[in-house]
């Protein structure tokens, strides 16, 4: 590495934070287009701007996603950062790995790009950082030949993440990883052909505290929820009392007031059918409380970021499946080929699902994908009266009534 | 030149179970309960042994020399076994707990830090700013550096009210989720994009129109192009994400705005997006003085302030937004009182409110 001075850089190599600048310069030794990023960051430091230019169409053979074309602003000065194009490895589920798989993905970044990656990408990805149109396809042939592929990028469907699950939680309400990893190969071709509207997300967390920010940031965000009783150990109950642990406190925050405490007995007691299943409970005490036993998740649809009609948090669209390994978890299948059917046919170009449905309606979107209305799909039902009627409501209507029957939605409690 | 060789397409990631130590194929799904050891370390116990966990911070940025490193360490200390979290962490997987204060001082003598579990400050997620992106409005890397060397301390301790996540996003796309942390910082734009002569030869006018969250954006058919109309736009660069030929960047005006009181676990209150509290601070290279100085009072009020338990935005669910402003003092701007389409429901309906020192 040539000594040069980088005086706005140099400052954010100070401080106790591992700094991104000292990881740039292990690269830049060995790297001459790291040692161009240094420079080129310099300039954008000095400049208070961006020395990046849009994307181009780049990619490997037979795939239309998992490359992201990268082009600087100033070939000409940085000739080793014309072309400093991104590659989206497919994470393993969980993001475990041995070290030697580690080393493998390194070896190849070594031979092919600039060293810098990011362990990992919000999405999940591992991201490897920089290389030229020519690498592309011989870096993708190394990665397939030790057992990676790529992820998502563009139109199509996100690589899809998951929490640590039953590798290392014992909240995990369903097997996480193995739903992760099965979603994903199942859908290689929507996931490597961009092929959609827009780009779809399918994030994955095993319980309600939903450790991937599914509910924020996925199309489709998959949540572990259990149906009975949160198991209590008495025993352990006590422990944590003789220990001084402050259980009035748990009580206290529960947001639907359904835990009893009797202080005498050292005894807890919850009000299961009023229980929504926050975890606030269980995340405090998890020697003694754990989760229910009759398991599965709930689906949310929905959820973004702002661009471009706002941010949405996903919505509740099914308030309880259950994922078996057993039948290859055909229910969610049925359903997410249907949802996607839908979207492809009515979206606009960059619209998501949520906009989608947020434009044509819910009821429509439950309708086209044959779910039924339930209360847990809203916070409180329309304020408004206007809502419309179908032929088929009519139809329905006229039936019941020739066979004598009371129309269903005009019961009155007697 | 043709390449001769093509490698075999959709192989799909590697199997994660091929990845797992032993301890954890053994105790798949049958974990009973963790504890909070000190720190940065976890103790998960199941039906089959001892699981203990060291989580170390990371710049997400990271050169393979580094990764070699990690995979010498997790040999040395872990049977070859490690794994990364979704917020960038580092997680090394020991089942020797003798190991730990070594793998800990071995760690940190090479300048990663320990931490980031139970109630502490979590590692910053982000996304890739002046390094990689074309769309930033302000760096990520250099900004989440300046904080966390600011907030180091709380990375390191367990001891705050709940768990912290502050996050970062360099421009309205908002790649990962900023938009429920409890405390987000995002790049920002104040002026309106620049049409580029010869604009229809680089981009579909119809999705440039389509692609303005406010209508802004017309046709122009005498020049080929497009009018923006300065009243209706508000900077969000959705039109330069589809046409390059709408640059908004802008050394003198681009900065960053700041909002608090998301969370995306359903916990208690339940997940919530982030509400603006300080709507423009400038870009200032490379340490971000503006910047440090605000998230640390941010964090500062709520560590003093809020109740044993609670999030950022549960604290202030509490006292509410109005009394925020008074302790967080910050002045409240036309800025922060939505205009968008989902505004009317963020309007006060009620004649209950707090009276604060100024208002």
């Amino acid at each position: 590495m040539t000594e040069k001075k980088r005086p706005l850089l140099d400052e954010l190599k100070k401080g106790k934070w591992p700094s991104f600048v000292t990881e740039i310069e292990k690269s830049a030794a060995k790297k001459p287009s790291a040692e161009a990023l240094l420079d080129l960051v310099e300039r954008s430091y000095k400049e208070n701007r961006v020395h990046w230019k849009h994307g181009g169409i780049v990619g490997v053979r037979g795939y239309g996603g998992g490359v992201i074309g990268r082009y600087c602003d100033l070939p000409e000065e940085f000739p080793h950062l014309a072309e400093f194009h991104t590659i989206r490895v497919n994470q393993p589920s969980g993001w475990f790995y041995t070290s030697d798989a580690l080393r493998t993905l390194c070896n190849i970044w070594e031979k092919h790009g600039s060293g810098l990656t990011n362990m990992h990408g919000a999405t999940g990805d591992a991201i490897l950082l920089g290389t030229t149109t020519e690498h592309l396809q011989d870096c993708f042939n190394d990665l397939s030949d030790a057992g990676f592929d790529l992820g998502g990028s563009g139109s199509n469907l996100r690589t899809p993440s998951a929490c640590v699950g039953p590798a290392r939680c014992e909240y995990a309400c369903f097997d996480t990883l193995d739903l992760c990893h099965h979603i994903t190969n199942a859908y290689q071709d929507e996931l490597h052909r961009p092929m959609w509207p827009y780009k779809f997300k399918i994030k994955i967390s095993g319980c309600p505290n939903d450790c991937t920010a599914s509910i924020a940031r996925a199309d489709l965000s998959i949540i572990g929820t259990w149906r009975d009783a949160i198991q209590v150990n008495q025993e352990a109950v006590k422990e944590y009392v003789d220990n001084g642990f402050d259980v009035k406190a748990v009580q206290r925050a529960c947001p639907t007031k359904c835990i009893s405490f009797d202080a005498e007995k050292k005894e807890l007691n919850i009000d299961n059918e009023n229980c929504t299943r926050c975890m606030h409970c269980i995340n405090e005490m998890p020697k003694a409380l754990r989760i229910g036993k009759e398991k599965g998740a709930t689906i949310l649809l929905g959820g973004k970021a702002t661009i471009v009609q706002s941010a949405f948090l996903g919505w509740v669209i099914k308030p309880f499946i259950k994922l078996d390994k057993e039948d290859g978890y055909q229910e969610l299948h049925d359903l997410l080929e249907k949802i996607w059917a839908w979207w492809d046919e009515h979206a606009k170009v960059r619209e998501r699902i949520g906009e989608l449905i947020y434009r044509k309606g819910m009821a429509s979107f439950l309708k086209a994908v044959d779910l039924e209305p339930a209360p847990q799909m809203v916070k409180h039902p329309r304020e408004n009266p206007y809502f419309f009627w179908y032929p088929e409501d009519f139809a329905a209507e006229k039936e019941v009534k020739e066979a004598g029957k009371q129309v269903a939605g005009t019961e009155v409690a007697e | 030149m043709v390449n001769p060789y093509y490698a075999k397409t959709d192989i799909g990631p590697p199997y994660f179970w091929d990845m797992l130590p032993e301890i954890i194929k053994n105790n798949y799904g049958k974990w009973l309960y963790h504890e909070h050891v000190k720190p940065g370390v976890l103790k998960h116990v199941g039906e089959a042994g001892e699981l203990y966990t060291v989580r170390v911070g990371s710049p997400r940025l990271l050169s393979i020399d580094t990764l070699r490193w990690f995979a010498d360490i997790a040999d040395k200390y872990c049977d070859g076994h490690l794994r990364f979290t979704s917020r960038h962490n580092v997680e090394f997987l020991l089942t020797d707990p003798s190991k730990i204060d070594a793998l800990i001082e071995e760690v940190e003598a090479a300048g990663w830090p320990v931490g980031g579990t139970g109630k502490s400050l979590k590692n910053l997620i982000h996304t890739q700013g002046w390094i990689h992106c074309h769309s930033a409005a302000t760096d990520a890397s250099g900004t989440v550096k300046a904080v966390m060397d600011d907030l180091y301390e709380y990375f390191k301790k367990d001891d705050l009210p709940a768990k912290l996540k502050i996050s970062m996003a360099c421009c309205l796309n908002m790649c990962g989720a900023v938009h429920c942390s409890d405390i987000a910082f995002v790049g920002v734009h104040r002026k309106i994009p620049r049409v580029q002569e010869g604009l229809a030869n680089t981009c579909e006018i119809p999705n440039v129109v389509a692609s303005c969250p406010t209508g802004a954006i017309s046709p122009n058919p005498k020049e080929k192009s497009v009018i923006i109309n300065e009243e209706k736009c508000m900077y969000c660069g959705n039109c330069f994400s589809v046409c390059p030929s709408l640059p908004i960047a802008d050394p003198e005006n681009d900065g960053i705005a700041v909002f608090v009181g998301g969370k995306v676990s359903n916990t208690r209150s339940g997940p919530a997006f982030s509400k603006l509290v300080i709507p423009f601070i400038p870009n200032e290279p490379p340490r971000w003085e503006k910047l440090v100085v605000a998230i640390r009072n941010l964090v500062e009020i709520w560590v003093k302030d809020a109740k044993k338990g609670e999030r950022y935005g549960e604290w202030i669910e509490r006292i509410g937004w109005e009394k925020f402003f008074e302790k967080a003092n910050l002045p409240f701007t036309d800025k922060h009182i939505d205009d968008f389409i989902f505004s009317v429901p963020t309007f006060r309906t009620t004649t209950q409110f707090k009276f604060t020192n100024n208002k």
